[in-house]
């Protein structure tokens, strides 16, 4: 580690240092800079306990009880579990209506944001404003750009089913109160947020060395040849970011759901039909309309171990398609 | 990989041709992609009678900005742009300080059990939100802290977050070494070191760390909607909300409103576009 050359560069009055033992405790100055590295890291680690490990752990335990927030919880043992896996359609609904959506917007993610980043990546001039105009819909909050496609899907004079209608014809459908169209419509809007893995891939992008391209091209490879044997395989580390993080996001994906969903229909958001009950929807539903905090707690869970065992498989399954250029300094 | 379209134009035509093309494209998926923002734009200055007309009114005559006064009035915006600034200033200076002592710690002072715990906080970076909100729902409503900004700004003062964490002491390990010795030895202690001399120097990763802690929260929809119950403890996320509950919509008020929480974000991005990338493009180093 780099922070060993404390102790040289002053000649002998360091050098006691070196020669004593290794424990952190042996010198003054050690002792010091440990007490401080830790008083440094303490809100930190205070932020750990409280905020992330404590909830983690309460959060386990709530879902073996049955818990209206305002009463002790009481004892269920696995019931919750069991009620949420065998007796409780809804939360196949939500199970299915989550996955589609998760399989229909993740795959965009990853490959129309790859193609994009190699199109943004091109030596055009004025690339960097087309560069700003992709990414820019990707920071405009969630609930300005929820109510901006909401008008704009609109069933009559939104400006999509009007260009439908007077420019090819076709009458549009009923994008948010439809049952069929609603997830398509969240997938439209997740579509227009697509800049944010642009960027990523782009300096990923950025990073492959033009030198390998000129040698590809010297030895007669194709454009597309050197797409799958030199940009794929160099990019690949990012690739596998961007489809863990998406899954991950997509999976537990909530305000622009909440946000359609609720749009016409009682409190407890979930679109027409239930067609807008995603997983995480579900969860608040239970925890804060209905107050059962033990049974939405336990489908956090479910939803937690799911991803856990997701991200492992993949994890499991990179090692046959990341290529890391450097597996010793890469870290 | 356009390239491939292409093998037919020989030399020079071929790569007027490539030209052509990747601008076609861009053009093409451009307009779509900065299409809605000119609607959300063009539409907060119509008329009601405008609002609906085909063909479409790009550039509305005249241009009604009473529309941003009859929106504002009519859901207590004036409240909730402060509300949401006040919680945002002050979580953001939280996750800034507290973000980069732990930064600091990690990256250069040395103390029992240091990489172990630097491994827990990268595995916190996986861990889904969803795991923890309920229980934090819990000890908020135990502390009597519900329907108060507290929720929203405090958790930010014990460390601001993993990802920040990280970003900054990737950034901290780049700063040369044998200035901290040199100060170590010229009798500084840690404090000094790192309000003296690492803050400074550490300007740029600060201001990506600033421009996304300001992100999170101007932005944040499910901290409000579950700590804030009151109307006037709302913030603009929330009053949005309203616009879209609301069974007869004027749209072209809410997206007056659309616009202006919008605004300050577009700003910052176009203010401090290089910080602003830099923190995008280390979210993907991390893997």
């Amino acid at each position: 580690m780099s922070q060993e050359s404390i102790s040289i560069s002053d000649g002998g009055a360091t050098e006691s240092l070196k020669s004593r033992p290794r424990s952190v405790w042996a010198s003054p100055l050690r002792r010091r800079e440990a007490f401080d590295g830790i008083v440094f890291i303490m809100p930190w680690f205070l932020g750990l306990i409280i905020f992330i490990l404590g909830p983690f752990a309460a959060g386990f335990y709530y879902s073996l009880t049955e818990y209206d927030s305002l009463l002790p919880p009481q004892w269920l043992g696995l019931q919750n579990y069991q009620r949420i896996l065998v007796g409780d359609d809804r939360f196949w609904v939500a199970v299915y209506n989550t996955v589609w959506y998760v399989m229909a917007a993740v795959a965009p993610q990853v490959i129309l944001g790859l193609l994009l980043a190699i199109l943004l990546n091109q030596k055009a001039r004025g690339i960097t404003v087309f560069r700003t105009v992709f990414f820019m819909p990707s920071i405009v909050p969630i609930v300005a750009s929820v109510s901006l496609f909401i008008f704009i899907l609109h069933d009559r004079f939104g400006l999509l089913n009007e260009t439908l209608y007077q420019v090819f014809g076709i009458v549009g459908p009923n994008w948010l109160t439809s049952p069929d169209w609603s997830k398509p419509s969240l997938v439209l809007w997740s579509l227009w947020g697509i800049g944010g893995g642009m960027i990523i891939y782009l300096a990923g992008l950025q990073g492959i060395p033009e030198t390998l391209y000129e040698a590809a091209a010297i030895d007669g490879a194709g454009a597309l040849r050197s797409f799958w044997k030199i940009t794929v395989p160099m990019i690949s580390p990012t690739i596998l970011f961007v489809l863990i993080m998406g899954i991950i996001g997509s999976f537990q994906i909530f305000t622009p759901v909440f946000l359609l969903g609720g749009t016409n229909y009682g409190q407890a958001a979930s679109g027409p039909m239930d067609s807008l009950l995603f997983w995480v929807v579900f969860i608040y539903n239970q925890g804060f309309f209905y107050f059962r905090m033990g049974y939405a707690s336990a489908l956090a869970w479910l939803l937690f171990l799911l991803l856990v065992i997701l991200t492992l498989i993949q994890f499991r399954l990179a090692g046959r398609w990341v290529y890391y250029e450097d597996e010793a300094t890469n870290r | 990989m356009l390239n491939i379209y292409l093998g037919r134009f020989e030399g020079k035509s071929r790569k007027v041709a490539q030209a052509a093309l990747v601008y076609l494209l861009l053009l093409g998926l451009g307009f779509l992609f900065a299409m809605p923002l000119v609607w959300l734009l063009s539409t907060s200055l119509k008329s009601n009678e405008q609002v609906g007309m085909w063909p479409p009114v790009w550039i509305p005559y005249p241009f009604v900005w009473q529309n941003f006064f009859v929106a504002w009035t009519s859901g207590n915006f004036g409240l909730y742009f402060f509300n949401t600034t006040l919680i945002t200033v002050l979580a953001t200076v939280g996750q800034l300080l507290t973000a980069s002592m732990a930064a600091f710690g990690f990256a250069r002072l040395r103390f029992p059990g240091r990489e172990f715990l630097f491994a827990v906080l990268l595995a916190t970076l996986m861990l889904p939100f969803v795991v923890t909100m309920i229980p934090t729902f819990i000890l908020f409503k135990y502390l009597g802290w519900l329907n108060s900004f507290k929720p929203l700004i405090v958790p930010s003062y014990f460390g601001g977050g993993a990802f920040f964490i990280f970003l900054l002491r990737q950034f901290f390990k780049t700063l040369p070494t044998e200035m901290f010795e040199q100060a170590t030895i010229d009798g500084a202690s840690n404090y000094r070191i790192y309000f003296q001399i690492l803050l400074p120097l550490s300007k740029p990763a600060l201001s990506t760390v600033a421009i996304f802690g300001f992100m999170q929260h101007w932005n944040d929809f499910l901290g409000p909607l579950i700590y804030l119950s009151s109307p006037e403890k709302f913030t603009l996320a929330l009053g949005l909300r309203q616009f879209i509950q609301r069974t007869e919509v004027r749209y072209q008020e809410m997206m007056a409103m659309a616009l202006l929480m919008t605004l300050p974000v577009l700003l910052v991005f176009f203010f401090f576009q290089q910080y602003f990338i830099r923190g995008v493009v280390m979210t993907g180093i991390k893997g």
